[in-house]
């Protein structure tokens, strides 16, 4: 209330000073060029600036979120004759852009100390691709008209397709580079398609002509449909999520953590601003689509990071995880929505949108952590590592933070997300429908063994990298991530501690979402720091009491074993077994830890074993696992593209003769036509 | 009224010719022989767009005529005699199908050109009206003429030979093309016309021919 007058100026023109912003970071990538093969130009100067309008973005972000305002409309000056560009600021874009800029201020920080030179692209050209990637992703979700997302859309798809393949010397990362560019431009083409339905015969695209548009039952169900297999294209969900595991790896982690923490997101803005706002009716069968596919992707990705052994697989895998469940989220909303329930619509779309910024979060923060140890070890198999808790202890330490917000643990962020999704899914018994209310509630457990089995994930992420002892000798020498990785970690832990602990912030930021797309939001809190979703007799929860309760236990605990045990500490090896001695190949490996869960789910993989024979001298075993989908679907299409190809390619018989011979023929047949 | 009827005459007799000249040329092995019926082929589109100007009292086609006259008649068969002297290739060349046969599809071509046109020419005002038959069935030819062929610079002949039918039919339909769309295929003609020249001595250096059958392995296996 304080700072309304002061800021008053500020708010009314949030939308030029963001535009501005976008700007500055293209003016920065362009400086990156100046001195192209300067490490440290690019790094220590470039990288923080960028850092700093991160930040200044997503404040700007916040600001137009308190001011209460609920939309600013703009035209550029830009774009083609008669097609101008529109842009429009409202609450569903300023809470992406809120994400967009605290997340990307931490990558960009930890960017400045992680980009070396010799690894592919030269750095200020990586630069360059970067800020052009976060510009294009901000103006994605800025964008008012059909015309103008798209040229983002793309933008964005190409410049982080050229981030992909910043090594781009090594095979696999090309071809991981080209099944990643050949998703996004199909799921951009479903995207278009879908907003060429969406203008309804007016032939205007901007979004307002749209909102406005009357569609029919039938063209209301393909535009959503398109746009869910398009933007489901680029968020990941099965069977469109291919791409995820090969690219992610294959990209440096600074820029995996920003497409897993933030290009992600755009997807899930992409479907909401369709679905909630373009579109003017929604039916429950899209919901209950929506809601199965974000289940299954949710399962499925969670049982296959299980089985991973490259630790940034596993983190994509755990991303198709995290998107499964934010898309359950949704097709709950879009399901109470169509239901004529909008307060418990507000509620799953809380949930979904407080998902989004926590996934943002903690899967940056991982794949940054993932970042350091790569840089430390050269290793990213996870058979090969093991002990850095003792090496590495900042990274360490940041990245147990984000493994416990990411397995849903309390009090951190994951956990409010996670608990509001099943409080939603608490009220599905009243969907006036009779099956429906009796088959939805099931999905809670699934999501709740999908939370379980990510616990399991992250345990094993997290034990088989920094507990134990060194997998490899060569492990004694890795060295701790340097003080711009440390600071760019940390305000991502940052953020996971404060929004589990206070996670009103992020309830009101998305609350004013809800309030503008459903005319309803959750009911925060009675006192200050609980929240209640709904009435606080059905259920409530607290961070700050959780953790003070846990802090309270804990010092509990260490005062009672320093009065009682004092002085009568005997320290000693534990019992180990009978072993006479222990060596690190007697640790569990990450094989071994995903053993059960393929074992269980062994329906869902490939799996090729080659296991030794009693007999051998040298014994090998061996474990290939693969994804059904791959040759149930994509394999049959690329044979059936093939073959067309081969087919067609017959008509490039080389010579000259018969190529004017075929436009001779062709334009004698249009004459007798015309004829 | 006798002056305007010996005109159309004479631009029945041109256009005659016009189409003699595309048979000539069809029937023609010997490049530099190719290029000589080329550039006449150009001075009696000069002629015939001279008269179309002159009886519909256009200035603009005496433009258009001067530029005829330049391009098509001095400048490009000059180029192309340097360019075939340059590349030594002079000599014959054996057409992909023998010539007896192109004349019988040129002959059949010619009859569906005129069938093509008999809509077109009533719906013309134009004093040319009967001579849209005869351009159509001009750039059908030059078009046979360029399948035909092995030889890389008697395409180009070809193009350049379509390109003036296209002019003719223009002229005889609608009295010409307005003059920047002019201006324009005249320029594109030139640029395209150096470029290809380039190309010629790119595929002499390659492949040390001509020969267009050579650009067969050029194909994607």
């Amino acid at each position: 209330m304080l700072i309304a007058p002061i800021d008053r100026s500020l708010t009314n023109h949030c939308l030029t000073l963001l535009l501005l912003l976008v700007a500055a970071w293209i003016a920065l990538g362009l400086i990156g060029l100046l001195r192209p093969h300067s490490v440290r130009f690019v790094a220590h100067v470039v990288f923080p600036l960028g850092s700093i309008t991160c930040l200044a973005f997503g404040a700007l972000a916040a600001l137009f979120l308190v001011s209460g305002h609920l939309a600013e409309v703009m035209t550029l000056p830009l774009g083609l004759p008669n097609l101008p560009f529109h842009i429009r600021l409202d609450p569903l874009s300023g809470f992406f852009l809120l994400l967009l800029g605290l997340v990307a201020a931490g990558i960009s920080t930890f960017a400045a100390g992680y980009f070396r030179s010799g690894q592919g692209t030269a750095p200020g050209l990586l630069c360059l691709q970067y800020h052009v990637f976060l510009a294009s992703m901000a103006l994605v979700v800025l964008a008012d008209d059909a015309y103008f997302f798209m040229v983002a859309w793309e933008t964005m798809a190409l410049s982080s397709y050229f981030l992909v393949t910043a090594q781009h010397r090594i095979p696999e990362i090309r071809r991981a580079g080209f099944l990643y560019l050949l998703m996004a431009h199909m799921g951009a083409l479903c995207i278009l398609l879908s907003f060429g339905v969406l203008q309804g015969g007016r032939w205007q695209f901007t979004f307002d002509t749209m909102r406005g548009a009357p569609l029919s039952p039938f063209w209301a169900s393909a535009a959503f449909l398109l746009a869910l297999i398009g933007f489901g294209a680029k968020a990941g969900l099965v069977p469109l999520h291919v791409w995820l595991p090969e690219a992610h790896p294959a990209a440096p982690s600074p820029v995996s953590a920003l497409m897993s923490g933030l290009m992600l997101k755009t997807a899930i803005y992409g479907i909401l601003r369709v679905a909630f706002d373009l579109l003017h009716v929604r039916f429950w069968w899209w919901g209950v689509l929506t809601l199965g596919v974000g289940l299954f992707s949710s399962l499925f990705g969670a049982i296959f990071a299980a089985v991973q052994t490259d630790m940034k697989r596993l983190l994509a895998y755990s991303s198709i995880e995290n998107i499964g469940i934010i898309f359950t989220g949704i097709g709950l909303a879009i399901l109470f929505a169509a239901c004529g329930l909008p307060l418990f619509a507000a509620l799953a779309l809380t949930a979904a949108l407080v998902h989004s910024l926590n996934h943002s979060l903690f899967k940056s923060l991982l794949f940054l952590a993932t970042g350091s140890v790569l840089h430390a070890t050269n290793q990213r198999s996870l058979g090969k590592l093991g002990g850095l808790i003792r090496r590495m202890p900042w990274v360490a330490t940041l990245a147990l933070l984000g493994t416990l917000a990411i397995a849903g643990l309390p009090p951190l962020n994951g956990f409010v997300s996670e608990w509001l999704l099943l409080q939603s899914f608490l009220f599905t018994p009243q969907i006036p429908h009779p099956f429906l209310s009796m088959l939805i509630p099931l999905g809670a457990a699934l999501v709740a063994l999908t939370a379980a089995l990510a616990a399991y994930v992250m345990v094993k992420f997290y034990g088989i990298i920094f507990l134990g002892q060194h997998r490899e000798p060569s492990l004694v020498h890795a060295h701790d991530a340097d003080w711009m990785e440390r600071i760019g970690l940390a305000w991502l832990a940052l953020g996971c501690v404060v929004i589990g602990v206070m996670p009103q912030f992020a309830l009101r930021a998305a609350g004013t979402v809800t309030a503008d797309l459903l005319g309803r939001t959750v009911n925060l809190t009675s006192p200050f720091w609980w929240i209640a979703p709904v009435t606080p007799k059905q259920a409530s929860y607290s961070g700050l009491v959780f953790l003070a309760g846990i802090a309270g236990v804990l010092v509990l605990a260490f005062g009672m074993v320093r009065i009682l045990a004092h002085g009568r500490i005997r320290r000693t090896a534990p019992w180990d077994c009978g072993y006479p001695w222990q060596t690190s190949r007697m640790q569990d490996t990450a094989e071994g830890f995903g053993q059960p869960v393929r074992h269980m789910f062994g329906t869902f993989f490939r799996m090729q074993r080659e296991l030794p024979t009693p007999t051998d001298a040298e014994p090998h075993y061996r474990v290939q696992v693969e994804d059904r989908l791959w040759r149930t679907l994509y394999l049959p299409i690329a044979r059936g593209v093939q073959r067309l190809a081969d087919w067609i390619g017959l008509l490039q018989g080389g010579r000259l003769a018969v190529y004017l011979l075929y436009s001779f023929l062709t334009l004698i047949a249009l004459l007798v036509f015309v004829l | 009224m006798h002056r305007s009827q010996l005109i159309a005459e004479s631009l029945n007799l041109l256009a005659a010719s016009l189409l003699l000249i595309s048979f000539a040329m069809l029937s023609r092995r010997r490049t530099q022989r190719l290029i000589t019926l080329f550039a006449w082929q150009g001075a009696v589109l000069f002629l015939s767009t001279i008269l179309v100007a002159y009886s519909a009292g256009l200035t603009e086609l005496y433009a258009s005529a001067a530029l005829t006259l330049l391009l098509k008649v001095i400048v490009l068969p000059w180029i192309l005699h340097r360019l075939v002297r340059k590349l030594g290739a002079q000599w014959d060349s054996e057409p992909l199908v023998n010539i007896p046969t192109t004349m019988l599809v040129g002959l059949a071509l010619v009859i569906f050109a005129f069938g093509l046109a008999q809509p077109i020419s009533q719906m013309a005002t134009t004093i040319t009206r009967n001579t849209i038959g005869i351009a159509l069935a001009v750039i059908f030819l030059a078009f046979l003429m360029m399948i035909t062929r092995r030889k890389a610079i008697t395409q180009v002949i070809g193009f350049l030979a379509m390109e003036n039918g296209l002019f003719f039919a223009a002229t005889s339909a609608t009295y010409g093309m307005p003059m920047v769309i002019e201006l324009g295929i005249a320029l594109d003609l030139l640029v395209g016309f150096f470029i290809l020249g380039i190309f010629f001595f790119q595929i002499r250096e390659q492949f040390d021919s001509l020969d267009l059958s050579h650009l067969e392995s050029l194909r994607e296996e």
